[in-house]
């Protein structure tokens, strides 16, 4: 009766007695490109994994054109024409464009079992020329930008002649011109006949390509809806299950005294000329495009990468970048993009990851106080408001917001002026962000300076006092929080290939 | 996921099955069973004072296995620290021979090269981050015995002062010296692991170099000071080597580096970095060297010692892998 | 333009290192030939190369060990072990052929590195540990099976030394055994299914499982292809120098290594290509041929080696550095 390629009923995973996904449902038609929505830990992972046979359901069943089958492993997904294209690109970094694509499938000679070389470059230059990128096959992969890695990934779903294409967060990583690109190749896709899975944050994906929307919530299904039945206050309900009513704290804080200035600030390849002042008790807000250098300045602040040029000031007097050490000594604190990787040692406890950077504080002569440490420890949890019952839980143990609050508190026990926070609310929860919003404007209020990388426009018009835009690694324009409006900073950060073209 | 809340575990209470469970608890069994293994064997083992002379015989390699607990705490390895103690010993030798330096000159000049030679792998793999310390190490460990051959060419060296022989031979009370002395430097390294800044800082940058690093810990300091240590800790390796051995040559201390490397794992100090403790190695230390002493009582040759202690290396890291089977679902469910 | 200067990238990316190589090759060759014209003489060259030939041979399995991200510490061990086996059996059976002399010695190293992937696989013990405990094992076994004796030449039947020794079309048979092996790895790695899913494995061991490669399946004949090439080359060994020992190719494990990082191998797996292990190879063996020609005292010989490692290594770090430096520089901001 129904025209589905996929029909999912009651699907249920268990992880060590939790659910992550309850007896959850969908449908998939076909051709249409169907948005798959939820709050990070919803479950949109879980499921993707157990469709691609990733993982095995603990209940449930799947129907594919109107069968009842297993999915085993990602070889039979392979085979039923099921093809993901994961959030972290899973590639070989150091196999070329045409083996990425084929290394499920190598063609070899039905005779000798010798691998095809010429006929598969010539596949692959024609995949990618009917996705029209000019990628040369015999490229490695590791030379490539996330968004041609992602194309790349799309060729491998196109060549192994799948029809359900899943593309989880696949513009998560692409800046607006990368994104729209994308848009383009999933209509593509749709138009050929192909039924396509999309998950995404941004309701403007979902507006974009999507036909249908699913939306799941604490690991359940909430409900499908169509494009136009449903509004983007409505979602937001849907997917936090309460609505949030402010989405910024009003401002406390008061700009006082100058306490970080930039002057010329240049690294060859990542930005140049780079000009930024931070006063005391005022956030800055740094955006511009993924890419366009932001993480790279905050970096050179910090001391994780040497400059090559221009001046910096701090309190009125001129500094040196040494390393990392020597900045947090001065007061210059960085909150990393990556939690997992940078910010946190996930193994460790919340207390050993909050005194971590500054252990001199809890020793005497280079003995450690494990009784100081902790007392400090649980004094800055509880002022960030940490949500675990001990400062002993490990940071794997956190979720997103959590682990943020714990890298927070980190940086305050740094004794410090200056906070760089590159990035504070990417892949939290709705009602988490709040919270990391609260912590901002409160810092600021103390006299902190805060500089903010961000991608999120609300955000950045919502928190920054003074916004600079970055493109292709140059400040391209600044703007005070009663100037600005989304469409200005959309320009400012798009970039200009038109004029870059007239003056050649 | 959704209810992790409910996972986060409370304040540690204490467990008697978590405490008996750690690893250096198998190793303190596997220390008793060697014990009575060597009794049953040997009347004679079960003599204290044959039981603390024995260990006079393997000690001097152990110095080693002190400071190579950081570097594979660090996730690094340093393969040349064999090398580095033939080289040291051979320019001890020199300086005492040759040059009549005297004695304690020459001792002084001994550590100096150790360390030496420690510092200039350290440098060597803080500045040139790219080039895994597995291949510096590989290459210092050919140029360093290489120096002490070209050194010493194929003579033998050290006609060294009566008194240097103490330091092997000795004893204090009913004490070897050496067991003294090893137990001062255990002390040292276990308290510098577990309970300072500076071990605490290691164990973070064995479990990840990168949140390290944006902790402002100064990881180059760090390395540096332990490849130096490693170095300085060959040199007192050499001191005792030479002692009992009466000379210097350019082959002696072969193998030590991949001994050390063996204890220190078998001591259950993970090979990628961030986990273990001293204490297991300094059992593992006594495991090794009881086992070989025990059959060499018995006139069993050192080849099945050989045999013996691959296979328990092997054997022990295997062991907790082998019902983990299930368990590796939940890690990437964590990811 | 642009298609020139692209293929012209490429070319720097594939060959850059295998051109290194030879110019330093060459250098080097020139520079002995000059102090001693006997260095370019058929003779010594093909001593040479036949003297190289059983560390090429072993370098090609390291490689495709490191290649999957692994190492194999064991594999002289694994020498000796089969050497010594092959060695006692000829000792006992004068008449036996030598190609079954190959065989026994190619099955002693096969169990050898099935041994060790039972370990590596089915219990995920870390390559290092695990071929560290073998290594001492296998040797072992060696002194076990041998008594701690020797067998010499006269032990040994003339047919058994001239696997090594003889000649086909004037060509020393070693030599022809690693050519052979050469082009079947070539044709093995590069023209395979499974010789790319062993590159895949090394360069993303994770997306690899899930795109529907056996990993362990791949680890494990990894391995064994070590063991097999470490046997046989344990056999080429003992008939070569007319000698089983207990401590056959002591330490050998370290020259194998060496090679390969010359050859541009990376520890971290994924990459490393046979012309590279080859030339890695003859360098170190040039350098051990060349330094008794002219007149350098063979305790020279270590700290030579390992200082052309060391520099190598550290100039190939600058090599690179200043090639990423140059993109950066090429960027338009």
């Amino acid at each position: 009766m129904c025209d589905c390629v996929l029909q999912i009923r009651g699907m249920t995973k268990v992880f060590s007695g939790v659910k992550a996904l309850d007896s959850v449902s969908f449908d998939l038609k076909a051709g249409e490109v169907h948005a798959l929505m939820g709050e990070n830990g919803a479950g949109k992972s879980t499921f993707i994994k157990v469709i691609t046979g990733v993982y095995q359901p603990d209940g449930g069943v799947i129907i594919l054109n109107g069968r009842q089958v297993q999915i085993n492993n990602p070889k039979d997904a392979q085979k039923f024409g099921i093809a993901a294209i994961y959030q972290h690109v899973t590639c070989y970094p150091d196999l070329t464009v045409t083996e990425n694509i084929f290394m499920d499938h190598l063609e070899v000679s039905p005779k000798t079992g010798r691998i095809l070389w010429k006929r598969m470059h010539a596949k692959a230059a024609d995949l990618l020329r009917h996705l029209s990128s000019e990628i040369d096959p015999k490229t490695l992969m590791s030379e490539l930008s996330v968004a041609q890695q992602q194309i790349i990934e799309i060729a491998k779903a196109i060549s192994t002649h799948a029809n359900i294409i899943i593309m989880d967060e696949p513009t998560a990583a692409l800046t607006k011109n990368e994104s729209e690109d994308l848009y383009k190749i999933t209509d593509q896709l749709r138009n050929s006949g192909a039924s396509i899975i999309f998950i995404s944050h941004r309701f403007e994906d979902f507006h974009r390509v999507a036909d249908r929307v699913t939306i799941l919530r604490d690991s359940q299904y909430i409900g499908t809806w169509g494009v136009n039945e449903i509004s983007e206050e409505e979602l937001i309900v849907a997917m936090v299950g309460r609505e949030i009513k402010q989405m910024f704290p009003p401002k406390t804080a008061v700009a006082r005294e100058e306490i970080l200035r930039v002057k010329g600030l240049t690294k060859t390849g990542y930005f140049s000329d780079v000009s930024i002042t931070v006063k005391r008790g005022e956030i800055v807000a740094l955006t511009g495009l993924v890419g366009a250098g932001r993480t790279e300045i905050c970096e050179t602040l910090f001391g994780i990468m040497k400059p090559d040029k221009g001046e910096v000031y701090f309190e009125n007097k001129k500094i040196r970048i040494v390393d990392p050490n020597t900045s947090m000594k001065l007061g210059i604190g960085y909150l990393p993009e990556d939690r997992q990787v940078q910010g946190l040692i996930m193994n460790w406890s919340i207390q050993k990851n909050i005194t971590v950077s500054r252990l001199e504080m809890f020793s005497n002569r280079g003995w450690l106080r494990p009784d100081l440490e902790r007392s400090k420890a649980e004094e800055l949890a509880s002022m960030v408001n940490v949500k675990a019952k001990s400062v002993n839980a490990p940071a794997l143990s956190l979720s997103g917001g959590n682990q943020q609050k714990v890298i927070v508190a980190k940086l305050l026990l740094a004794d410090l002026k200056l906070i760089i926070l590159d990035e504070p609310t990417k892949g939290i929860d709705v009602g988490a962000k709040y919270a990391i919003y609260e912590i901002m404007d409160n810092l600021a209020a103390q006299g902190y300076g805060i500089l903010m990388v961000s991608s999120e426009l609300p955000e950045v018009l919502g928190m920054a006092d003074r916004i600079v835009v970055i493109r292709r690694g140059r400040v391209s324009k600044t703007f005070s929080r009663r100037d600005a409006t989304p469409e200005k900073v959309l320009e400012a950060a798009m970039p200009i290939e038109t004029a870059a073209l007239c003056q050649e | 996921m959704p209810k992790r809340k409910e996972l986060i575990t409370g304040r540690k209470s204490f467990s008697f099955k978590r405490f008996f469970l750690q690893w250096e608890w198998l190793l303190v069994l596997a220390f008793i069973a060697v014990n009575i293994f060597d009794a049953a064997i040997s009347p004679y083992f079960l003599d204290m004072n044959n039981i603390l002379s024995s260990t006079m015989n393997f000690l001097d390699n152990a110095f080693i296995v002190l400071p190579m607990v950081f570097v594979i705490m660090l996730g690094e390895i340093d393969i040349s620290v064999g090398s580095t103690v033939a080289l040291s010993a051979v320019v001890m030798g020199v300086f005492y021979d040759k040059f009549h330096t005297p004695m304690w000159l020459a001792v002084l000049i001994c550590l100096a090269v150790g360390a030496l030679c420690g510092l200039f792998n350290g440098m060597i793999i803080v500045k040139f981050k790219e080039i895994a310390p597995m291949i510096v190490t590989l290459s210092t460990m050919t140029m360093y015995r290489g120096i002490a051959q070209i050194i010493i060419r194929d003579q033998s060296g050290g006609n060294f002062a009566p008194w240097f022989k103490f330091l092997s031979w000795g004893y204090l009370g009913s004490i070897p010296f050496i067991l003294v002395v090893f137990a001062v430097a255990a002390v040292i390294f276990g308290l510098l692991l577990h309970k300072t800044n500076f071990g605490r800082r290691v164990y973070a940058i064995g479990n990840n170099e990168i949140a390290s690093l944006y902790s402002g810990i100064q990881i180059g300091r760090i390395k540096l000071i332990i490849y130096t240590l490693t170095g300085f800790m060959s040199g007192v390796a050499a001191l005792f080597l030479s002692s009992r051995m009466g000379s210097t040559r350019s082959d002696m201390a072969t193998g030590y580096e991949l001994n050390a490397i063996a204890m220190v794992v078998l001591g259950g100090v993970n090979i990628m970095g961030g986990r273990g403790r001293m204490i297991g190695a300094i059992i593992a230390v006594f495991i090794i060297g009881f086992l070989k002493y025990g059959l060499g009582l018995i006139n069993m040759s050192s080849q099945v010692v050989l045999i013996v202690i691959g296979l328990l290396l092997a054997v022990s890291v295997a062991l907790p892998n082998i019902k983990k089977s299930g368990g590796k679902q939940r890690k990437t469910e964590e990811a | 333009m642009g298609k020139r200067t692209k293929n012209l990238g490429r070319f720097q990316r594939d060959w850059s290192r295998q051109v290194g190589l030879t110019l330093f090759i060459i250098a080097v060759s020139v520079a002995v030939d000059i102090r001693n014209p006997r260095f370019f003489s058929v003779v010594n060259l093909s001593d040479m190369i036949s003297n190289t030939a059983i560390l090429s041979i072993l370098a090609i399995g390291m490689m495709i060990v490191i290649i999957t991200a692994g190492i194999d510490l064991s594999i002289a061990s694994t020498m000796a072990l089969s050497g010594m086996v092959t060695a006692l059996t000829v000792q006992a059976n004068r008449g036996l052929s030598p190609m079954l002399a190959l065989l026994i010695g190619l099955a002693v190293g096969v169990l050898c590195g099935g041994v060790i992937s039972v370990f590596v696989v089915r219990f995920s013990v870390a390559p290092i540990i695990a071929t560290l405990g073998f290594m001492n094992a296998y040797r072992g076994l060696t002194y076990l099976v041998s008594h701690s004796n020797w067998v010499g030449p006269g032990q040994m039947s003339n047919g058994f030394m001239m696997i090594a020794r003889g000649k086909i079309l004037g060509i020393n048979n070693l030599v022809i055994i690693a050519m052979l092996l050469y082009l079947l790895a070539f044709y093995f790695l590069n023209y395979t299914r499974f010789g790319r899913q062993i590159y895949a494995v090394g360069s993303n061991a994770e997306s690899a499982k899930v795109s529907g490669i056996n990993t362990n399946h791949v680890l494990f004949t990894v391995y064994v292809i070590m063991g097999a090439f470490a046997g046989l080359a344990g056999v080429l060994w003992v008939s070569k120098f007319a000698s089983a020992q207990g401590d056959t190719a002591l330490g050998y494990e370290m020259n194998v290594i060496a090679a390969c990082v010359l050859g541009g191998v990376s520890l971290r797996g994924g990459s490393g290509k046979l012309s590279g292990v080859l030339l890695g190879s003859l360098l170190l063996g040039i350098l051990n041929d060349a330094l008794p020609l002219i007149d350098v005292s063979p305790f020279w010989q270590s700290a030579i080696q390992g200082a052309i490692i060391l520099v190598a290594v550290i100039s190939n770090v600058f090599f690179k550095r200043r090639v990423e430096y140059k993109t950066l520089a090429r960027r338009n901001i």
